[in-house]
């Protein structure tokens, strides 16, 4: 008797253990890639919230994988499908994804999604987000380190300049009036990197003058098209004709440093280096929307999450679990404050913690407004080729190589070659 | 088993190990290179399929080809002569009895042992436009500043500037060590002609370092051509590919563009220059240099 | 050698100093705080603290073990291969020996990294990519190595081995108690050269490692320091100087046998 009590005990002992373990071992793991673009420690920002995201749903793994700039990140994550390991999700360029499409390594987030709540989720985001990460009629790409670019300004320059300091340039024409008056022998009135991403800020150059750079479906691209020369002329007339600028290319990563070192007083920037910048400036600086031609603009910019193919229906559903998580309002309040990216929703904008931050802060939501002036970053299939054809016509004409009009005529016919096979 | 055939096989096993990996990592990639250079690059939804010398065509009709291709061999003509002049300089003063020499010697050669990386990183600096050494050291002198790395006409000479310090060094060691072998004698039989330094230089000691000289430039040429680390850090190959790198370019088009089929092209046209500058070395060094 | 003039030897040191000024630059920037990055006041107050937040930005600890594990094994590799196919061209006539010689020494002209994009493709299908072993691989079979040992054993009397197998030592044997032992200073030369090339490494390296566990210092170091996530000078120098240091101290402690062991490694 007391034998069978033992063994009943025993045994209810072992199904207890074997029940709290059993969840343990059924650990859906993830492995994420992602990249960095911008100044300051975000890796440490992404390790706590995943590990945010681990403490609250125990029952899943997040391997997250800080893989270099955006290019790193796709050559990485790309290869680590080929060579069959294992990648279930990514934060890659959200200009990757007629590449990823093109390899048949990404499924579409409508695919995934189940529940209503999870199709109200996928419509949450702010409309010119989802540009970038829709084609085919369907979404693959869910905005989460999203930026646009903006001008970061001097105001001690500008008052040493007799300028208004709470009046920033907001036409071209006063960028160049402004640049002029702001060019000391010490100083430079404004600098527009063109080193790293220039077709990223040419695209706010062309949108400003009420031109965009490619079709909707990635397939046909306008680089030859009068308003994008023209957008191009004044980029070079700023150095040349205006002597605002340096002449030559202007390095993507100095330039920061150029800023906070005084060496020029207006910049354009990722909103990704907003924080950076409040930390280390040691002047009065302000942010504003960039000027307008005929209009404002500017591209979005950064990394969408993507979901991989080659993974089981448990490991999609965990990965886009993650998503969700990680692009909630709360998550994307802390990540826009801890880095300078957009809030990618309405309702981030909404959390008390980002509204407190905004109220105390307001340059922090100038990107938001400026949202409403967006348009897509430049991406088409063959997208890396294509980008490297206007980055070389762009800087041959800021070098003085070639005229603007010579060489965006050439990147066309260079690009409609490339693109014809896809029409 | 006959002793001529025990010798065979042994020969053989011992060969084995390092047969296999060399044929896996040199031979057999040189010719699958090859073979893929005459495929179109495939995708998952367009395979890849026979284009003969198609990508051969496209070659010829790439600009940026032209212009890396021209590069490489500017890169290679700027950096070896002036880095084996330089190192051939180093070796005859470090060579004498010059005050500090370990010191000295020491600072020629310590570029040598950093990782071109590494450099980089520490030349951006010189190189920044207004906040960079090189900048600054120019204002004190009323200068104005220039945008070393953003104008195409100055940024591949940078580059060059640069290598050649990270070189100079290693190839003066060969000198140094050819230097140490010269017979005293001979110098000593100069001097007592009354003939000058220059003329000891000229007709002696330049002579007697032909064989190094032969042995450095290749292997110096050879060298430029897988030369690209810096290009990571300081230029991605900009601007408008003024100081873009044929190994570099080939870097991009497999990894950034997945175009593995033109990356291959690209290859054939390395493993050419590569080839051409092996005969040449295994002709002309096989004469003038003893390799014992 | 003469003395050299007061005006050549001026020369020489003012080379020499130039030669030094961008480590001479690192050490200013990593040892300041970031204001005094770009700006050189002899007052400036010395700090760690870059050292220590390059240390706590990226895993640099794991990145040397990485590097260390890297060369290593590369190393013993070579050694290995290397031994084993130099003797098998210095000692054994077996026919075709001249051809194969030959065929080894395209390697010193085309090294893997030259056909990167197929040797990632091999690496790939044997399921190596973002391991260590998969980086090191295409290295060890050195055609450098293979020729510098053949040169060795060439240099060691016949009749050595011939007495060693009186005495009944087989072919690995007298390998092992004849060869090796006097082809030690030619060891010792290639080893230095191997690590230091090695511990340098970028290109290859970069493609092959994916992630921060297989990750050597150089491409650590590129990633840390790329100019996307803007410029922090300071920081970066500290970074640097962690990264080329132990191979600096190394260097420094073994002057006299690194040079020597480059001229060796050359001169042959």
């Amino acid at each position: 008797m007391m034998k069978a009590v033992k063994t009943a005990v025993l045994g209810a002992v072992c199904a207890g253990v074997l029940g709290l373990t059993a969840p343990a071992e059924a650990k859906t793991e993830l492995t994420m890639y992602y990249p960095v673009a911008v100044g300051g420690p975000l890796t440490a920002v992404v390790d706590s919230m995943i590990a945010d995201f681990e403490a609250a749903n125990p029952e899943i793994d997040v391997n997250a994988i800080y893989a270099g700039n955006y290019n790193d990140a796709r050559i990485k994550a790309l290869a680590a499908l080929n060579a069959g390991e294992p990648a279930q999700l990514s934060v890659m360029f959200s200009i990757d994804i007629y590449d990823l499409i093109e390899q048949d390594a990404i499924v579409a987030f409508d695919d995934v999604v189940k529940t209503d709540a999870d199709k109200a989720w996928l419509e949450s985001f702010y409309p010119a987000l989802m540009e970038n990460g829709r084609t085919l009629g369907k979404t693959w790409g869910v905005p989460f380190q999203r930026s646009t670019i903006v001008m970061y300004y001097n105001k001690d320059a500008f008052r040493d300049a007799g300028l208004d300091p709470e009046h920033p340039p907001a036409t071209w024409d006063e960028l160049a009036e402004m640049g002029k008056k702001l060019t000391t022998d010490d100083r430079w009135g404004v600098m527009i990197p063109s080193t790293g991403y220039p077709y990223w800020m040419f695209g706010a150059l062309t949108k400003q003058n009420g031109q965009v750079l490619m079709d909707a479906d990635g397939k046909e691209t306008y680089f030859d098209d009068p308003a994008v020369i023209a957008a191009l002329d004044y980029w070079r007339a700023l150095a040349t004709e205006h002597k605002a600028m340096p002449e030559g290319t202007i390095e993507w990563g100095t330039l920061r440093q150029n800023f906070l070192e005084g060496k020029t007083a207006i910049m354009w920037h990722s909103t990704g280096n907003l924080t950076a910048v409040k930390k280390n400036a040691g002047f009065d600086f302000g942010v504003a929307m960039l000027p307008a031609s005929v209009q404002r603009g500017t591209p979005t910019g950064g990394g969408n999450f993507y979901l991989f193919k080659q993974s089981t229906d448990a490991e999609k559903a965990a990965a886009l679990k993650l998503v969700k998580f990680m692009t909630s309002p709360e998550r994307s309040a802390q990540w826009s404050m801890e880095t300078g990216y957009i809030g990618i929703s309405p309702a981030a904008y909404q959390t008390q913690a980002l509204k407190d931050y905004v109220a105390d802060f307001p340059p922090a939501a100038v990107a938001r407004d400026q949202l409403e002036f967006a348009t897509a970053e430049l991406s088409t299939y063959q997208t890396g080729r294509v980008r490297k054809l206007l980055d070389d016509a762009i800087q041959a004409a800021l070098t003085g190589a070639k005229s603007p009009e010579a060489a965006l005529t050439e990147a066309q016919a260079e690009a409609d070659r490339l693109l014809k096979p896809y029409r | 088993m006959t002793a001529h055939r025990r010798t065979l096989i042994h020969g053989w096993l011992l060969l084995l190990p390092a047969a296999v990996l060399l044929v896996g990592f040199t031979h057999y990639p040189a010719v699958a290179t090859f073979l893929d250079s005459l495929f179109s690059t495939g995708t998952v939804i367009r395979p890849s399929r026979f284009v003969g010398a198609g990508n051969y065509r496209l070659l010829l009709d790439d600009p940026v080809f032209a212009k890396v291709l021209l590069n490489t061999v500017l890169f290679a003509l700027g950096t070896v002569p002036a880095a084996i002049a330089l190192a051939l300089v180093m070796a005859l003063w470090v060579n004498r009895r010059l005050p500090a020499r370990g010191l000295v010697r020491l600072a020629y050669f310590t570029p040598t042992i950093l990782p071109m990386i590494a450099v980089a990183n520490i030349w951006l600096f010189f190189y920044t436009p207004g906040i960079g050494l090189l900048d600054q050291i120019g204002a004190r002198f009323g200068l104005p500043g220039h945008n070393w790395l953003g104008d195409t006409d100055t940024v591949l000479g940078c580059l060059m500037v640069m290598t050649v310090w990270k070189e100079a060094g290693f190839f003066m060691i060969f000198y140094l060590a050819a230097l140490q072998t010269l017979p005293p004698e001979l110098f000593e039989a100069a001097r007592l002609e009354g003939a000058g330094r220059w003329v000891v230089f000229r007709r002696l000691t330049f002579p007697l370092l032909m064989p190094t000289t032969l042995f450095v430039l290749i292997n110096a040429v050879l060298n430029s051509f897988k030369l690209v680390d810096h290009l990571f850090i300081l230029t991605k190959g900009g601007p408008d590919n003024a100081s873009n790198l044929l190994l570099y370019y080939i870097y991009e088009t497999a990894f950034s563009f997945f175009d593995t089929a033109y990356a291959a092209t690209l290859t054939m046209v390395l493993l050419a220059l590569l080839a051409v500058l092996g005969v040449g070395q295994f002709l002309l060094l096989d004469k003038r240099v003893h390799y014992r | 050698m003469s003395r050299p003039a007061p005006l050549e030897t001026a020369a020489a040191w003012l080379l020499a100093v130039l030669w030094m000024a961008p480590l001479l630059y690192a050490l200013w920037a990593a040892f300041h705080p970031p204001e005094f990055a770009v700006t050189f006041d002899p007052l400036a107050r010395l700090t760690l603290d870059n050292f220590a937040t390059a240390w706590e930005r990226a895993p640099f600890a794991r990145y040397f073990l990485n590097t260390f594990l890297l060369v290593s094994l590369i190393l013993l590799g070579q050694l290995v291969l290397c031994t084993l196919a130099a003797y098998a061209f210095a000692r054994f006539a077996f026919p075709g020996r001249e051809a194969v010689f030959l065929l080894v020494l395209v390697q010193l002209m085309i090294v893997p990294e030259v056909l990167i994009v197929k040797n990632y493709a091999t690496l790939s299908q044997l399921g190596l990519i973002d391991t260590i072993p998969g980086v090191a691989l295409p290295y060890m079979a050195s055609a450098f190595g293979i020729f510098l040992l053949r040169q060795a054993f060439k240099g060691v009397p016949v009749e050595l081995e011939d007495a060693a197998r009186v005495e009944g030592a087989g072919t690995l044997g007298i390998l092992w108690r004849v060869y090796m032992p006097l082809a030690r200073p030619t060891y010792l030369a290639y080893a230095l050269v191997s690590v230091s090339h090695h511990w340098n490494n970028f290109l290859w390296p970069l493609v092959v490692t994916n992630s921060t566990e297989t990750r050597p210092l150089t491409v650590g170091l590129a990633i840390f320091g790329a100019p996307e996530s803007g410029v922090d000078w300071s920081v970066i120098s500290a970074a640097t100087l962690l990264a080329v240091a132990p191979l600096v101290l190394a260097f420094l402690l073994f002057q006299k046998q690194f040079v020597q062991s480059f001229l060796r490694a050359g001169i042959k």
